[in-house]
């Protein structure tokens, strides 16, 4: 019998018996749902990290000059101690690269720490601050909805003026426009002259609640000591003159800080591919755990179907003896059984898959978690579905073919 | 049929002979006791013939029931079918045999329960390989063959034991066998669906058809031409009837 009729011959059983069929395909059902749900957020949250994230912390071929890294899982003390020993970057510093460098870039200074936001009666607190320079704007790709962002003259001159986030311009302003009206920022007036466009959230963790002032206004006491940066921002062209740029200004900054060629640099120049490593550790720890649980799922869910084809084999001896009698052969019969076995499974797997996209979905839609479906993980879940089918059918069937057709048919 | 041709090891049967089996035994190995089922049994089946095969209960008339069926195999001595010898052949070419010279009839039938009579009937194409029109056809017409044109697509529970049977002798027909072999064809039947059952087979054999019919009712068997009995794996007479 050809592999095709005995798949839809069982196709005709699994529809006949809904529920014993029900339970039987429940553990690859599992298996395959699972697999493409999580690996759906992985993937998901794999292309939301190089695509969105790392450009929206970083900037495109942009990179950092700071003390220390901006990502910092799993540091022990010592090294953070070590990092804390590290002299600051310093506004000279910052001077000397953008004087240094050949390569075409554009740079901003960057110093932020969290305060309160007020406008008459109203408070938006645990508001990001960053003291910026002018090209900050363009290094972070952040669009002024309305109103401007500020000049370079303003932020030489350190004009006590200021750009809002869409939350806290929400917060502050409700439905009016804020520009023109002078918030306070730890006790200083500064006039709105922009608000930025919405920027939405990030692995559930809210883009918009920041303002950012010019980098030598007096908010500038609230961020840093005198003449100290956080981060000096450098974005260039294309990714090789980003590395050129790179390498430029590890040679001023050794320099200026007077390290001996053995000496580690005592600052770091930190890009986007931080993150992403940082990430790529996460989603490596998912990639182990991840088939764990659905190998376990499959595994079940073969030892199920295994059981309930060796009790269709115990419960239809007697058709395995008539089927032998009329010219079966051991293969047919092989394959009748290893077909049968094979369309529980891929009928789990197909339901699976179905399931497994629909929590995607939801997933995306309900959670801060952003999902995917891989296409690459529906093929495996089908390979392993009907996979799992055939391992798990491969004892029974042998046993059904190896049946002697007169006990067989002599068989109650 | 009068004349019996000596059949020497060796020789191969006229081709007439449908069923010759020469000096089959079978013996069955039940750990303790060796149980010689037949001792040496040797009958010649010609074409068009139609035999009852008779005997108590251990006489072995089940054993070479399942050797003349090509399920099971000699232990000594040669069974040919149809020109064929096929007392040593392998499993699968035993398999291929049954598919084509041999159509069962069972005591209990043995219909597949959820599957309409047509599909039933379509079961030994299916392993003689044929496309998918050409055995719903030929099931057809082996169903209109036994009057049951109307009843394709019942299921088994919604036909009588009559009709079931008929369908179980479309099914041995539909791949137009050398012998229609039938094992206690009435054992699960009422006496007046029995006639009717017989009538069946009286009209095929009227029509050409060779059958071997396994029973133990001396009015069954009296449908025969033919009555061959066993006694303690041996034949003990083999006579034909006046018509």
């Amino acid at each position: 019998m050809p592999f095709f009729e005995a798949f839809l011959l069982a196709i005709q059983t699994i529809r006949a018996q809904k529920l014993k069929s029900g339970f039987s395909l429940l553990g690859v059902f599992i298996g395959v749902a699972s697999l493409i749900g999580a690996w759906s957020i992985v993937n998901g949250v794999n292309r939301y990290m190089t695509e969105k994230f790392a450009q929206t912390i970083f900037g495109v071929n942009t990179f950092q000059l700071r003390r220390r890294p901006v990502f910092t899982p799993n540091v022990p003390d010592s090294v953070w101690r070590a990092w804390q020993r590290r002299p600051r970057i310093r506004f000279s510093d910052a001077e000397a690269i953008n004087e240094g460098l050949t390569v075409p870039v554009v740079t901003a200074w960057q110093s932020s720490e969290h305060v309160t936001v007020s406008y008459n009666n109203k408070e938006a607190r645990d508001i990001e601050l960053t003291a910026a320079s002018e090209r900050y704007f363009d290094i972070k790709n952040l669009k002024i909805a309305a109103g401007r962002p500020f000049t370079a003259e303003e932020n030489r001159s350190g004009a006590p003026i200021v750009v809002l986030g869409d939350a806290v311009a929400k917060r502050l302003f409700v439905d009016r426009s804020p520009l023109g009206r002078n918030v306070r920022i730890g006790g200083v007036p500064y006039r709105v002259v922009g608000v930025v466009e919405r920027q939405g959230s990030i692995l559930g963790f809210p883009l918009d609640r920041f303002v950012v002032v010019p980098a030598l206004s007096p908010a500038q006491n609230l961020v840093n000591p005198p003449g100290i940066l956080d981060a000096f921002l450098v974005k260039a062209r294309s990714d090789p003159e980003m590395r050129e740029a790179m390498s430029q200004a590890e040679g001023i900054m050794r320099s200026r800080r007077h390290l001996r060629p053995k000496q580690d640099n005592n600052f770091v120049l930190d890009t986007s591919e931080g993150v992403q490593q940082f990430w790529a550790g996460i989603s490596r720890i998912l990639v182990i755990v991840l088939p764990g649980v659905v190998l376990v799922s499959l595994v079940i869910g073969g030892i199920v179907i295994m059981n309930i084809m060796l009790m269709a084999v115990a419960e239809r001896t007697r058709e395995i003896g008539l089927r032998k009698s009329l010219g079966a052969r051991r293969r047919d019969v092989l394959s009748q059984f290893l077909a049968e076995s094979t369309a529980i499974a891929t009928v789990g797997a197909s339901f699976g898959i179905l399931a497994g996209i629909a929590l995607t979905l939801a997933i995306d839609k309900l959670s801060p978690l952003p999902a995917s479906v891989s296409p690459m993980s529906v093929v495996l879940g089908v390979i392993m579905g009907a996979g799992v089918g055939v391992v798990a059918g491969v004892y029974p069937a042998s046993r059904a073919a190896r049946l002697d057709p007169i006990t067989a048919l002599r068989q109650e | 049929m009068s004349t019996i041709q000596l059949f020497r090891t060796g020789d191969t049967p006229r081709p007439d002979v449908i069923i010759l089996a020469h000096k089959l035994t079978r013996e069955y190995d039940m750990g303790s006791e060796l149980v010689r089922a037949l001792r040496g049994v040797s009958v010649q089946i010609q074409k068009n013939e139609y035999v009852a095969v008779m005997g108590p209960s251990g006489s072995g008339k089940s054993t070479l029931m399942n050797l003349i069926g090509c399920l099971d195999t000699p232990t000594s001595g040669e069974y040919w079918l149809n020109g064929q010898k096929v007392s040593d052949l392998a499993d699968d070419e035993l398999a291929r045999i049954r598919n084509k010279e041999i159509g069962f009839v069972f005591q209990t039938f043995n219909l597949l329960p959820r599957a309409d009579a047509l599909h039933n009937v379509e079961l030994p194409l299916i392993y003689a390989g044929l496309s998918t029109r050409n055995r719903r056809n030929r099931a057809a017409q082996a169903l209109e063959r036994v009057g049951l044109g109307d009843r394709m697509d019942h299921r088994p529970n919604e036909l009588s034991g009559g009709q079931r049977q008929r369908v179980a002798i479309a099914r041995a027909l539909v791949n137009e066998p050398s012998i229609l072999l039938a094992d206690e064809p009435t054992g699960n039947l009422d006496s007046t669906t029995s006639s009717e059952i017989m009538d069946v087979f009286a009209e095929l054999h009227r029509q050409g058809q060779t059958v071997v019919m396994v029973t133990h009712e001396h009015d069954i068997a009296a449908h025969a031409a033919r009555v061959i009995t066993l006694r303690d794996g041996v034949v003990a007479t083999d006579q034909a009837r006046a018509a």
